[in-house]
């Protein structure tokens, strides 16, 4: 047949995009050039947080890409809603990361379309390590991404959240998590901050608290930006959906911690 | 030993053509129509699960009748089409018309090369930014495409549905009286209304916030539509009393739970010839 759909598109049997790109475009797709003695310098992404809230789980991400110790972008955005249901956020080699969460909505998407129903948050999370692990060629040669994963079950009030890393194990986290290079300090802060019961708004107070803690220690992370307006990424998924909290809205509250910390003197 | 005959080509296409068309109008009719908002996709469907309606992308939507197996394969390689052109170009470069044609060409090879033509017929409907750039296709068994306006039915009832609709327009109607009006032609002549729960609806609709703006429609929101429908329905030649109650009456043979084919081929009640 020479005109028309070729065989690949009518004969495949695969409900996944990346199989099927893999046999029937594979140039279109990332993947590991085989031999290069150094890597390239290029952009990381940083801090992500990620926690359950009252009805469902919150993430947030800050907006900086560093290069060494050079501001790659002060907009950068690493937190995404992976669909409906779910949100991504990925720390580490910013160019590679975009991708993998392209890759990974378009993944969810083509499993719905294909098979009339979406995908389990359990099988999402798996095909996400899935996805990991086939990187892991890049990642050995020091390209690594880290994603951080949560979201709800269709028809469940309970938020849960995956953590990976990257040779793809996948591991279900408890309360609440941090990737990137802040991370430890946005924990930290969590550990304190956080308990089960958090509404919307008390929540994105919280994760803006941890990320203005893991921007005070760690240079690679940015805090909310008053001067550009620019204000950390943060996603709510419950029941009802996904949703990004306007950038405004965050920036209030972000101005509101910054006000708090001056007055009692925790700066 | 045996003489192959000889079989002209005007005779092999005319064969070819008359199974092809035998098998579609054993099936019940699909009908797409525009409203004010969007598209609307609406098929005689007593099975929830084998769709005839489907999502391809964000704005193009997909409705066929025929043989499901066949038509199943057209589908997913339009979907398998669509999102490798979407990943690796934009979203915004996957057209209905480049779907379109690769369908066309598909369903033109097999025509003419395979042992046996495809027995489908297949609407692509795009949804544009503005009601103007909203686009339907109608593609048949052959590979022909037809660029139609405001509605376009396939199937086995399709002339008579485009009969009744010909004198209508739906593009400037709000969706409940565009879907009124959509079950309406869909329902036997003079006959009553059919019941939600045999019906299959999707809107492509341009005021969702999302990139993706198919959605399918309930039973329970189609019955909720038509019940909004129902005073702005006296111009059509039958009331739609009892088609607003979504319990409905029960006189319908291909209940669900009867597992059979999507396109209800397995019982020739609903035929045209």
């Amino acid at each position: 047949m020479t005109a028309g759909f070729d065989s690949h598109y009518l004969s495949s049997t695969t409900n996944s995009f990346l199989t099927f790109a893999q046999q029937a475009a594979p140039e279109v797709l990332p993947r590991p050039t085989a031999g290069i003695a150094q890597v390239p310098q290029a952009p990381e992404g940083t801090t992500i947080v990620s926690f359950k809230t009252g009805h469902g789980v919150l993430m947030a991400g800050d907006r900086r890409a560093t290069m060494g110790n050079v501001i790659a972008s002060h907009t950068i955005e690493k937190v995404h809603a992976a669909d409906s249901r779910s949100v991504i956020g990925i720390a580490g080699a910013a160019g590679l990361a975009l991708e993998l969460i392209r890759l990974f909505q378009l993944e969810l998407e083509h499993y719905e379309k294909i098979e009339g129903t979406p995908l389990s948050l359990d099988g999402k999370a798996n095909r996400l390590a899935a996805m990991l692990r086939a990187n892991l060629g890049l990642a050995m040669q020091g390209l690594a991404v880290v994603p951080l994963f949560a979201g709800v079950e269709p028809g469940s009030e309970a938020g849960r959240l995956f953590s990976f890393d990257v040779t793809g194990g996948k591991y279900e986290e408890v309360n609440f998590h941090s990737i990137g290079s802040g991370s430890g300090f946005a924990r930290g802060s969590l550990k304190k901050l956080w308990h089960p019961q958090l509404e919307d708004g008390a929540a994105v107070r919280v994760a803006i608290e941890a990320l203005i803690d893991a921007a005070d220690d760690d240079s690679a992370t940015g805090g909310p930006d008053f001067m550009r307006s620019i204000a950390p990424v943060v996603h709510l998924a419950d029941a009802s959906g996904v949703r990004r909290v306007p950038e405004s809205e965050v920036l209030d509250i972000a101005s509101a911690v910054v006000a708090a910390r001056a007055e009692g003197d925790r700066s | 030993m045996s003489t192959p005959f000889y079989v002209s080509p005007e005779q092999l296409m005319k064969d070819r053509a008359e199974f092809a068309r035998k098998g579609i109008a054993r099936g019940r009719s699909v009908l797409v129509l525009r409203y004010q908002d969007g598209i609307i996709l609406l098929a005689e469907n007593p099975s929830s699960t084998l769709h005839k309606i489907a999502e391809i992308y964000d704005r193009i939507g997909f409705a066929a009748v025929g043989k499901y197996n066949e038509f199943e394969t057209l589908r997913q390689a339009g979907v398998r089409y669509a999102d490798l052109r979407g990943y690796s170009y934009d979203r915004a470069d996957v057209t209905a018309r480049g779907l379109t044609n690769a369908y066309a060409q598909t369903l033109a090879a097999v025509f003419t090369t395979e042992s046996k033509p495809f027995e489908v017929e297949i609407v692509v409907a795009e949804l544009g930014r503005v009601a103007a750039d909203d686009r339907l296709y109608r593609l048949s068994y052959d590979g022909s495409v037809a660029d139609e306006n405001d509605h376009v039915a396939i199937g086995g009832q399709a002339e008579a549905i485009s009969q009744q609709l010909a004198a209508v327009s739906t593009a400037d109607k709000p969706l409940a009286e565009a879907f009124a009006i959509g079950v309406r032609a869909l329902s036997p002549t003079g006959g009553p209304l059919l019941p939600v729960a045999n019906l299959e609806a999707a809107a492509l609709d341009r005021t969702t916030g999302s990139h993706r703006t198919f959605r399918r429609l309930s039973d329970p929101a189609m019955a909720e539509l038509l019940t909004t429908a129902q005073p702005g329905d006296g111009d059509r030649q039958q009331p739609a009393e009892g088609g607003g109650q979504p319990g409905g009456p029960v006189e319908q043979p291909g209940k669900p739970g009867k597992p059979g084919p999507a396109d209800g081929r397995a019982d020739s009640a609903g035929a045209d010839s």
